[in-house]
């Protein structure tokens, strides 16, 4: 079985994310970029199922600037076999990110899209369940464990209330919660054998990504947080609340 | 343990100015040449820090089209500024001293120029690993450096093995090129193991802390460069700030104290907020936004602290040697005409043997001689220290005598008193050591082994609390080292995760127990455009 892992470039999650100073986005320029960490995980439970035997070959595939090619040879030394990379300057929304992910899945027959459950820039968390509407797939989200046999999937779910698990019938898309795997450190050998690792380069008007777009109207830092106070006992903090009518 | 060993001609340790200067010109000399650079930084320039202000010469010389794919910060120089400050006000000198001049320079951050000769260096074949620490140098039977071992991944808190071990392995080379910036790690214990610092004055260092501050609109003078001296610091202390004007109301901001001084309760971080309060600099920093915030140490020893250079089968280049020039503030052309010396050293002789010499009698010597003794000149205090720069200066450094410099941590006076950490009355950001961290986005994974080893931590509790009041708790920007006292008595507590990566407890400890290694890859600050 071969399985399609989408992978998105995005701000590092240890930097401090600033706005614009015109309010048109974040501050990308000069900021570490780095592989979405839900990718990482979904990228490390494939290479899992590969060395169960169950599957035979990972592509990974990303959509984005030219750069975004290092993200791509991240996990391509972390163990995938081939890339593809669809290149383009322009935001990529996730209606047509799924569009996009939809026809790569048909091409390469997978029978399986692991990625992640959301991407920590836009925190959108609708492709992967997009995609599997497009292509007439089971979905199983927000996966903290996953166990294939017979054409079938078991997974469990972070709901919540707790765990849920859920049988899918395979090919299906499952995104990857925090919880599924810690990814392995990559190895300095693997990154330099990720280099001669093929890469596809695809256009993005070789797909249909002509459908209605949010419009973002400002982005703005969420106000500051008012200072607080010390009390000295109970008494006074009661007095306080009651006095604001808290309680 | 089987580790993995990979064979290069060409190991650079250190993505910095001077490390990819010498593996760029070492390609560049010979393409063939199989040529690799270990980076601790999770990126190439995320470790990297300096005010700057670059004489763009010897950048020219290595790349020169290096203009048309300028860094991030790039800013011809317009103008320059030095002033004397008081707590009210300021003198401004009427003329800029001749090494101080930076016309013709370029303010710079230094993150976004290694970033950029990263990818030059990528583009002539260079393989360049961010996120691998070279943990130790590796010798063979007959002593020789024969390469490093990068760090171990996935080891806990108490050196065990975790789930994701994945072991550091072996990189051997036929030259090691060490270019770890001030105080490397590795250099430390290869000036051990070679005695390469015996016949030279002990290496001297400052403690540099920075913050990028965006301004509000129009408020910036774009390439505008500001020194300042005296206040808050008094005239036995050295050291001063640097304000540098940038693009778009950007504005780097730093300060720099000597860690040669002598009160045991200074504290560096808590200057720095002193002076930008000073009326005239919270005149322009009010209103704006705090992006940024590092330190890292630097050297400052200059011609008579230079230690040995060559050893066999490796060299020292860059900071990590000592190759800054004070007076200049600058040390990035020296660095990278010190990574091209080697390579062109290493293209002819195919080794390190003679490197020393070279280097001595190369721009990078001369430079370094001709200003010798302007830095030390501050030991007698500011006032002495100018004069004595001004007669050195008149004489460009050909009058037959050499001050001497002395070990930082011999500095340190004992306490008469004890005293609670200094908190100046303050209205800009940060708060604390603490909010400042935050914005050098520093990272360590807490289940891993504490990477800056105290060799013995009673010390701290008893002699050191009685004679220097611990200072570690006061020079340390990143409030690394904490006295607390709980049920099991007082004791140390040391928040590695908290740590910048600047060296200066190594430098600073007065009983010189504190051994800064290198913690798991990729941990440390995430700079960005310092």
């Amino acid at each position: 079985m071969k399985v399609l892992v989408p992978i998105k470039r995005a701000v590092d999650y240890n930097v401090r994310v600033r706005v614009k100073s015109d309010g048109s986005g974040v501050e990308t320029n000069g900021v570490k970029m780095s592989v979405n960490p839900f990718d990482e995980i979904a990228n490390e439970e494939a290479l899992r199922l590969k060395e169960k035997g169950i599957v035979s070959e990972i592509i990974v595939c990303t959509i984005g600037v030219a750069k975004a090619e290092d993200q791509l040879r991240s996990e391509l030394a972390r163990g995938a076999d081939r890339g593809i990379h669809v290149v383009t300057d322009e935001e990529v929304q996730p209606l047509q990110a799924a569009r996009i992910l939809a026809k790569l899945a048909a091409e390469e027959e997978v029978g399986l899209v692991l990625m992640g459950k959301q991407a920590i820039d836009d925190d959108a968390n609708q492709t992967g369940q997009m995609l599997a509407t497009l292509m007439n797939w089971p979905q199983a989200t927000f996966a903290s464990q996953v166990e294939i046999a017979d054409g079938k999937a078991t997974v469990d779910r972070e709901i919540d209330a707790g765990i849920e698990t859920l049988e899918v019938d395979m090919p299906a898309v499952i995104t990857a919660d925090l919880r599924l795997n810690e990814p392995r450190f990559i190895k300095l050998p693997d990154i330099m054998k990720a280099k001669r690792k093929p890469i596809a380069k695809r256009e993005l008007g070789e797909f249909d990504v002509d459908v209605p777009k949010l419009e973002v109207t400002e982005t703005r830092a969420p106000g500051g947080r008012e200072p607080g106070r010390k009390v000295k006992d109970v008494a006074e903090l009661v007095a306080v609340l009651k006095d604001k009518g808290l309680v | 343990m089987e580790r993995d060993v990979m064979e290069f001609d060409l190991l650079v340790v250190g993505a910095g100015p001077a490390g990819l200067a010498c593996a760029i010109h070492a390609k560049q000399l010979n393409p063939e040449l199989n040529v690799c650079v270990l980076e601790k930084g999770a990126t190439v320039g995320s470790h990297s820090l300096a005010g700057a202000v670059i004489e763009p010469g010897p950048l020219e010389e290595l790349l020169p089209n290096w203009k048309d794919n300028p860094p991030e910060v790039c800013v011809p120089v317009k103008r320059d500024e030095i002033r004397m400050m008081n707590p009210k006000g300021s003198f401004k000198f009427p003329i800029v001293p001749p090494q101080m001049n930076n016309h013709g320079n370029y303010i710079i951050s230094l993150g976004s120029l290694t970033a950029k000769m990263g990818e030059a260096a990528e583009e002539v074949g260079v393989e360049i690993y961010p996120g691998f620490p070279a943990r130790e140098p590796l010798y063979n039977d007959a002593g020789e450096v024969i390469g490093v071992r990068t760090g171990d991944m996935g080891v806990d808190k108490d050196g065990n093995p975790k789930d994701s071990f994945t072991p550091g392995m072996d990189l051997h080379a036929k030259l090691t090129v060490f270019a770890e910036g001030a105080r490397g790690s590795c250099s430390k214990q290869l000036m051990a193991k070679f005695g390469l610092d015996k016949d030279c004055d002990p290496q001297t260092y400052g403690i540099g802390i920075k913050e990028l501050w965006q301004l509000p609109k129009g408020r910036g003078e774009t390439g505008l460069v500001m020194h300042t001296m005296g206040w808050p610091l008094d005239n036995s202390t050295y050291g001063g700030s640097f304000v540098y004007h940038l693009e778009d109301d950007k504005l780097a901001i730093g300060f720099v104290v000597g860690l040669d001084y002598s009160d045991p309760h200074l504290e560096p971080f808590e200057k720095f907020q002193e002076f930008k309060n000073h009326p005239e600099m919270k005149k322009l920093l009010e209103g704006g936004e705090i992006v940024s915030y590092g330190a890292r140490a630097i050297v400052e020893g200059g011609w008579q602290s230079l230690p040995k250079v060559e050893m066999p089968g490796a060299a020292l280049i860059g900071c990590g040697a000592g190759t800054l020039n004070v007076p200049k503030i600058k040390g990035v052309h020296q660095a990278i005409r010190s990574g091209m010396e080697i390579a062109k050293h290493f293209h002819e002789k195919q080794s390190s043997a003679g490197f020393d010499a070279r280097l001595r009698s190369s721009a990078v010597g001369a430079e370094l001689k001709k200003v010798r003794n302007i830095r030390p000149a501050f030991h007698w205090g500011m006032w002495m220290g100018l004069v004595i720069s001004g007669i050195e200066t008149l004489f460009a450094g050909l009058l037959p005598y050499t001050l001497r410099n002395r070990a930082d941590h011999s500095a340190l006076k004992k306490i008469t008193e004890k005293k609670p950490l200094a908190q100046s009355e303050r209205d800009l950001p940060p708060r604390d050591r603490l909010s400042a961290v935050y914005f050098a986005a520093t990272e360590h994974d807490e289940d891993q082994p504490v990477h800056l080893q105290v060799a013995d931590t009673n010390i701290c509790i008893t002699q050191c609390a009685e004679e220097y009041d611990n200072p570690c708790t006061r020079f340390c920007p990143a409030k690394v080292y904490e006295m607390v006292e709980d049920e099991d008595g007082k004791r140390l507590q040391i928040n590695a995760a908290n740590c910048v990566h600047c060296k200066t407890c190594d430098i600073k400890d007065p009983y010189q127990i504190i051994n800064w290694v290198t913690p798991e890859g990729g941990s440390g600050p995430n700079y960005q455009l310092m």
